[in-house]
């Protein structure tokens, strides 16, 4: 490779990557403000103290109202246990939430980024440490031009650690979440905490650090993809904050459009003082129209609200409206507000679907569980006084917490059937009964023998039921009776 | 390569191009952050530095072991280790435990069962079949004939001492060579054979003086395999009632095993498992379902 052709390369690396334009959002207030103050509070409430509420569920559970116990493989959620065999129910959480998420943008938009995600809610947290600390916009574009003073240096530091210390805090709750909390926090204030937990603290202190600290709005812009997703989901009748153009058109500063209006000529309401802009937690002009790089936060309707309020105009100059509704505008139609349309019909309609079978099947969920596996090598056994013996593994599930006995039976068998279970524990008019202790499972091998009288065909469908002992529960697996195939 | 130099800007986006062009096709330049660029030289380095950790290129007959000194295969054997270790504790119940109690502790008959299966697959299941079906030569354990007893204690002797094994104390019962050792002739043998099979329902030669066959088995036979063909479990003669012979089920099958026996062996396994291992398999094998 010749000297020429390296610098051409050179060159080229040069345009490709860019720095990433630092953003210096300016306070605002108004209503979205407020919303997202207020969510902001919730789901940080949530999230920060949820570990340490109780929730009894009686002797030999913890008493934590969520908390997922990886050691023991079980997850609690108030009333809802739930094994590793029945992890359905996060899917259908996860189709929940993710139909939620399409409601969310058919009705609202990106209300998800600009409220609720997590990356914006730390981020919003983030920031106002930093104006507490730094100051606004423009106190903070100077101290990022001002030299390391003593005073610059004591900023950036009080900063810095305020931000690691909510960052350690956001990753000492999330292993809250995996231990029982007040037991956890006493051991990480003794330092005799497991070291997974000093890991994943290290982790999450780390990754909130960086990600609302510093990465921000590039999370949203380039790491994450749902902007992309929901530049596909959107259409013309879903809100979205919007530059009503229609309206700001031809803008220009308060003098000039003022003198235009007093010429008669056509003079828009916005007036180019950049607010909009400068609120903008992602460096987006609004007044490009919707762009990937918009969170849809609202407070740029915060802000020009404001102006408009100042300069005397009806606000709303910026809102959450719909395309079709300036189109509408322009042909000196009303505007339309279709919340119910078919597409968010439909979403609810899913969402109400999936959660009606969660919820049916959490209500009827079983305390007791059986699973039968038969015996492969060999599939059925020929005793010598004529009878065939089928061999089954079965495991007996007690999902209470307390020892339960159940009953075995075998149904489709022909009578004088034997039934045996290696390891039962005793037997009821010739049927097994099995104990299995408290919240766990239990393995027993079942015979199944026909008796020597009987022509078993070569399979008959059978149904193992148990029944346990003292409430009565039943439950059911279907299998088969093998036998030899007799010409 | 496309020249660079002349930068063309999208009419659109106001984006300038990179230049290259496909088909038409002109590809923006809207550069990435650079940070991006920096996550990619990071995990470069990151290679680097585990090719000096860890073990990763290979060279001519080695390969490059990682100043850690980390080895799976180590890892793995520390892991079986532990695993027995974490074991004993079971296995020192069950050497403790009778074999009734064993079937009737929970924790034990689960532990048994396990260890059991495991131990088969490696040591029975060879001969045995790997669900203990047998074959011819080798006893079925999944059906309930058993020539030395199907108890748990009769299934731990055998396992422990097997038959006709080197073991001073294996079961010993030898079938005797009534051809070869030219104690019946040929056509006495003829007679037996013929007559044991019409007892156990195979089908007989024509012509052959069943009466004849039935003095000479209670003359040669009997003594061990019953005055009705029961078998006599002690000195391990098999019940010739039914079909259901180690050596096969033919006429010809039973005239072979009559004039030139098989006698197989089944090693004792008390000097190779360890007494909780075969007192696992007894389990093990017992829970089959042909115990007694």
């Amino acid at each position: 490779m010749s000297a020429d052709t390296e610098t051409h390369e050179g060159e080229h690396s040069e345009e490709w990557f860019a720095s990433a334009k630092k953003i210096y959002p300016m306070a605002t207030h108004g209503l979205f403000r407020r919303i997202k103050w207020t969510l902001l509070f919730i789901t940080l409430g949530i999230y920060y103290f949820l570990p340490f509420i109780r929730y009894d569920r009686g002797p030999n559970a913890p008493d934590q109202a969520v908390l997922i116990d990886m050691e023991h493989r079980r997850a609690y959620f108030f009333f809802i246990e739930i094994w590793p065999q029945e992890v359905y129910y996060l899917t259908g959480l996860l189709i929940i939430a993710a139909v939620a998420l399409f409601l969310m943008n058919a009705v609202a938009g990106r209300i998800w980024c600009g409220y609720l995600c997590p990356q914006t809610v730390w981020t919003d947290l983030f920031l106002w440490v930093e104006r507490k600390i730094e100051g606004d916009r423009r106190e903070r574009i100077a101290l990022d031009k001002d030299p390391w003073t003593f005073e610059k240096v004591g900023k950036r530091a009080t900063k810095h650690f305020f931000w690691l210390m909510i960052a350690w805090w956001t990753g000492g709750a999330w292993v809250l979440y995996f231990n029982d909390a007040p037991t956890l926090v006493w051991q990480l204030l003794t330092f005799q905490a497991p070291m997974v937990a000093y890991v994943w603290i290290g982790i999450l202190t780390a990754t909130t650090y960086l990600l609302a600290g510093f990465m921000r709005e590039q999370v949203c812009i380039y790491m994450c993809p749902w902007p992309r997703i929901q530049a596909a989901l959107t259409d013309e009748k879903a809100l979205n904050v919007t530059y009503r153009w229609d309206r700001g058109e031809p803008r220009g500063s308060l003098k000039h459009n003022k003198k235009l209006e007093a010429q008669g000529l056509p003079a828009g309401d916005c007036i180019d003082c950049f607010q909009c802009f400068q609120v903008c937690p992602t460096g987006v002009d609004i007044r490009k129209g919707m762009q990937l790089d918009c969170i849809q936060c609202g407070l740029c309707i915060d802000a020009c609200d404001n102006i408009m309020t100042k300069i005397g105009k009806p606000t709303g100059l910026i809102a959450y409206d719909t395309d079709e509704n300036i189109e509408r505008r322009l042909e000196g139609k009303e505007p339309v507000y279709e919340i119910v349309r078919t597409r968010t019909v439909i979403y609810a309609a899913v969402i109400a679907l999936v959660g009606a079978i969660m919820l049916f099947a959490l209500l009827n969920r079983d305390f007791a569980d059986i699973s039968v596996l038969h015996d492969r090598n060999p599939v059925f056994v020929e005793q010598s006084d004529g009878s065939v013996r089928n061999g089954y593994t079965v495991r007996l599930s007690n999902k209470r917490r307390h020892p339960r006995s159940f009953m075995l039976h075998v149904e489709g068998m022909p009578p004088n059937t034997l039934v045996e279970a290696v390891g039962a524990d005793s037997t009821f008019a010739g049927r097994p009964i099995v104990e299995v202790g408290p919240d766990t499972t239990r393995e027993v091998r079942v015979l199944v023998s026909s008796p020597p009288e009987a022509e078993m065909p070569h399979s008959t469908p059978v149904v193992f039921r148990i029944t346990e002992s003292v409430m009565g529960e039943v439950v059911t697996a279907k299998d088969t009776f093998k036998a030899p195939d007799k010409p | 390569m496309a020249d660079t130099h002349n930068k063309e800007v999208d009419q659109i986006s106001g984006v300038e191009t990179t230049g290259h062009e496909w088909d038409g096709l002109k590809e923006l330049n809207n550069p990435l952050p650079k940070w991006w660029l920096y996550i990619f030289y990071a995990t470069v380095v990151w290679a680097v530095i585990y090719w000096v950790l860890y073990p990763s290129w290979p060279l001519v007959s080695s390969y490059t072991k990682g100043v850690l000194g980390a080895n799976q295969r180590q890892e793995a054997i520390a892991a079986y280790d532990k695993g027995v270790a974490d074991r004993s504790e079971f296995a020192d119940k069950i050497v403790a435990t009778s074999l009734e109690d064993i079937t009737k502790d929970q924790e034990l008959l689960q532990f048994a069962l396990a260890n059991g299966q495991a131990a088969f697959g490696d040591n029975c299941a060879p001969c045995h079949g790997a669900g203990g079906t047998g074959s011819e030569g080798y006893p079925n354990l999944q059906d309930d004939t058993w020539i030395w007893g199907g108890t748990l204690d009769d299934i731990h002797t055998t396992l422990l001492y097997g038959i006709r094994s080197d073991s001073d104390d294996a079961r010993i019962g030898d079938m005797p060579a009534f051809g070869a050792d030219e104690l019946l002739s040929k056509e006495e043998i003829d007679q037996v054979a013929n007559f044991v099979a019409s007892r156990a329902g195979v089908e007989t030669d024509e012509g052959i003086d069943l009466a004849a066959g039935q003095v000479l088995y209670e003359d040669n036979c009997a003594a061990c395999h019953g005055d009705n063909l029961e078998g006599i479990q002690e000195v391990g003669a098999p019940s010739l009632m039914s079909a259901n012979y180690l050596y096969g089920n033919s006429l010809d099958d039973i005239r072979a095993q009559i004039a030139n026996p098989r006698n197989g062996v089944m090693p004792g396994w008390a000097e190779r498992l360890d007494p909780a291992t075969v007192k696992s398999l007894t389990v093990y094998v017992h829970s089959f379902g042909g115990g007694q």
